[in-house]
């Protein structure tokens, strides 16, 4: 009797805790069979996607470990990724050639922008989310001013396939013609119709183990500990502030070699607004898989891609079939991304005010058993 | 002359005049200090220099305005205009700023209990003035209730008030979305014409509230010098309302719970229901400022368009002198009217000057980077 009710609680519990990646089980299964999609172009699909976005969903989870939430900027590697892209292809190198020198050309630009993001978010310790993503909206203005006005008129831009007319600034679109899927599509396998990407999973691997590995590091254990608590972590002689910068920067970094990854799978740069709705798609993604603000795992990131991929390709389909209104769909899955986010950073607030309404018990408890221990004496 | 009263002071061996320099560098100057000052070194310390460039700024675009084609009075003219627009939905931020939650990044909660309103209010039939008292009429208990929740959500999650608001504001737009389209109207002149239903993405206030509120007593001088006198009244009515709340009993409790909420409880203040209040208030006024927005500006806009509505509003009170647990009401006229300045005079004078519209990058740098100034800034009284 008392070990099923521990059971029940516990259900509940786990329910509680899962509520995210749950409802979107749900959301999933009562919406694939609606979309009338066949499962081989589901898997297909998915399975791109899988490659496309997890390397960027990745570069979240450090600034997690080190206690600065969901990191927001992580659009600002994504700007410097794009900067990269677009003077190689500006200089007429495709391929993997291309695809490599901008990975290199990237790295200077996403490690300047990551200091200044890190040392902005230094200022404003406790605040952190609310001030990376007000820095992704300020870069974005920084970021128009140098491609929109400054490329082709300070910053030489030769070729006339992505200038616009006006003789300065970047079309609308860059097309990576000639460098689309080129990692993806070495090395790739066919499995009963479903194209792998090989080369793409090795490298996402390789991530996932320095990810692993660098846990274990001593900045790595640092980083832990400055997201446990700061001030114990000064105490205990770490450089709080230099740790934290550091977690953002390899962020910003990863985030940069991410979108030129996704960037190389699309095929072409919305040089204007591919990283504005990068961020919220990741963190979106990242969330349903169950990550909360303080706690995310690799496993998270893989089960929050292909739910909210999943929700991504039916939901328009499905909204059409139930309303007749494609969309619906559209809105449904925006609403289902911010959504998420919502409950997610809402869930995250309340237990800790939870876990800190507890601590506080806990210390009057001790000291009202002190002051009694005092007064036997 | 004015400035050798400070460098005596500077100069002066007393050790107690370097402390009091010391710590005045720290916090904001008081009354005596800025007399030690110097009339410009004492605006600098007071205004803040992010406001003072901005300040600049907007001069020099009133002066250059002139010499690159501009006339003068339309632009004049149209800075007043989208003040008288946007003064209420700027204002909307002061009663949570005064509680200590932060600020109203939720505000399209509030805008889209202001979009039901006018929408009822035109569905039920209702035309000309009439409909723009009905629309405050319908929206009001929406936003009450909107609102109640909103606060009762934010006093679960005190200290991540600015995110949850933030994104509270993107759900709530990403599902009434779906609802524009789904909700029974049937108004042909909001309905899309071929399907009958769905609301349209603008609605045109042409023989409902258009100019309701700007069209009374409005003064005109030729052709291109308008004052919307009676959106100005109402602003000023609406921010008298507001100050005269602030000094009540109820108002002064308010401003306690956000500079500082420990000693709020022990005076024994709900604290809880005073926030609930400012949040229902802060939503209210939202609601009100996006159909004061609407009146002058014409069209109501659904859809997409109140995502990022709260953030200009956000970056006026700041420029005004806001910070994040602090604002009055001449930091909502200030910085309405250097946002609106800056916003409304920078691309006509930049487009007639270097024929080059860098308006929208320049809006976004400043308007983001003051919202970043202020995040960045310790919070005073210790309200976390």
């Amino acid at each position: 009797m008392d070990e099923k009710k521990s059971f029940g609680a516990r259900a509940l519990a786990f329910a509680r805790d899962n509520i995210v990646p749950i409802l979107f089980i749900v959301i999933c299964i009562i919406c694939i069979p609606l979309s009338g999609f066949s499962p081989s172009y589901l898997i297909n699909e998915i399975v791109t996607r899988m490659g496309r976005n997890i390397f960027l969903i990745l570069c979240l989870l450090v600034p997690i470990m080190a206690g600065m939430g969901l990191n927001f900027g992580m659009t600002l590697g994504a700007m410097a990724g794009e900067i990269a892209l677009i003077f190689v292809s500006d200089w007429q190198i495709w391929g993997i050639p291309g695809v490599v020198l901008a990975m290199i050309l990237q790295i200077p630009f996403s490690i300047l922008l990551g200091l200044l993001c890190g040392s902005i978010m230094n200022r404003a310790k406790g605040r952190e989310m609310i001030t990376s993503y007000i820095i992704s909206f300020f870069m974005n203005g920084l970021y128009q001013l140098v491609v929109l006005y400054m490329m082709g008129s300070i910053i030489p831009i030769k070729h006339f396939s992505i200038k616009l007319p006006r003789g300065y600034g970047i079309r609308n679109t860059v097309s990576l013609l000639n460098m689309r899927q080129c990692l993806d599509n070495l090395l790739a396998v066919n499995v009963k119709g479903v194209k792998i990407p090989v080369l793409t999973f090795l490298i996402i691997g390789v991530l996932c183990l320095f990810i692993v590995w660098f846990r274990k590091t001593k900045l790595g254990q640092d980083m832990r500990a400055v997201g446990q608590d700061m001030e114990v972590a000064r105490d205990a002689g770490i450089n709080v502030e230099r740790t934290r910068l550091i977690s953002i920067v390899i962020s910003t970094v990863m985030a940069g070699f991410g979108m030129i990854i996704y960037l190389q799978n699309m095929g072409n740069i919305s040089t204007y607004s591919s990283h504005s709705q990068i961020g919220m798609f990741c963190i979106a993604a990242l969330l349903v898989g169950g990550a909360s603000v303080d706690k995310a795992s690799i496993g998270n990131v893989f089960l929050g891609v292909i739910l909210f991929h999943t929700m991504f390709i039916v939901a328009p389909r499905a909204g059409a079939a139930i309303t007749g209104d494609s969309m619906i769909g559209e809105y449904f899955r925006v609403f289902c991304s911010y959504g998420v986010i919502t409950i997610a950073l809402v869930m995250y607030e309340t237990k800790k005010r939870r876990n800190k309404s507890k601590t506080a018990q806990e210390l009057a408890r001790a000291a009202a058993e002190e002051t009694a221990k005092e007064a036997a004496k | 002359m004015k400035k050798e009263p400070r460098d005596q002071n500077r100069n002066s061996p007393s050790k107690f005049n370097d402390e009091v320099e010391n710590i005045s560098a720290a916090r904001a100057p008081s009354d005596l200090e800025r007399a030690k000052m110097g009339p410009l070194k004492a605006m600098a310390a007071s205004f803040g220099l992010p406001r003072l460039i901005i300040t600049g700024f907007l001069l020099l675009m009133f002066i250059a305005a002139p010499f690159v084609g501009n006339d003068f009075w339309t632009q004049i003219s149209n800075v007043i205009n989208r003040f008288s627009w946007n003064a209420i939905l700027v204002l909307a931020m002061v009663p949570m700023i005064h509680s200590g939650c932060g600020l109203n990044f939720g505000l399209p909660l509030g805008i889209i209990s202001g979009l039901l309103g006018a929408t009822l209010s035109i569905e039920f039939g209702f035309t000309g003035p009439v409909s723009f008292f009905m629309a405050i009429l319908i929206a009001t208990p929406i936003a009450v209730v909107l609102g109640a929740g909103y606060g009762w959500l934010l006093n679960k999650i005190k200290g991540g008030e600015m995110m949850i608001a933030t994104y509270v504001g993107f759900s709530s737009v990403s599902f009434m979305c779906m609802m524009w389209l789904l909700l029974p109207y049937r108004s042909p002149t909001m309905v899309w014409g071929f399907a009958g239903k769905g609301l349209r993405t603008t609605i045109s206030l042409e023989g409902f509230y258009n100019e309701v509120l700007a069209g009374f007593w409005q003064i005109r001088i030729g052709d291109n010098f308008k004052i919307p006198t009676g959106t100005l009244l109402f602003f000023a009515l609406m921010a008298f309302l507001m100050w005269a709340f602030l000094h009540t009993k109820t108002g002064t409790a308010m401003t306690a719970v956000g500079s500082n909420p420990a000693f709020a409880k022990a005076a024994g203040v709900d604290v809880d229901r005073l926030r609930l209040l400012s949040v229902v208030l802060s939503t209210w006024l939202g609601a009100l400022g996006i159909l004061v927005y609407e009146q002058g500006f014409g069209f109501i806009q659904l859809y997409n368009a109140p995502f990022y509505m709260a953030l200009p509003a956000v970056s006026a009170i700041l420029i005004g002198g806001a910070s994040v647990n602090k604002a009055s009401i001449a930091n909502v006229i200030v910085g309405t009217f250097l946002f609106q300045g800056m916003v409304t005079m920078t691309p006509t004078v930049m487009n007639s000057a270097i024929h080059m519209d860098m308006s929208e990058v320049i809006r976004i740098i400043v308007s983001e980077g003051m919202i970043l100034y202020a995040l960045t800034r310790k919070t005073e009284g210790g309200a976390r």
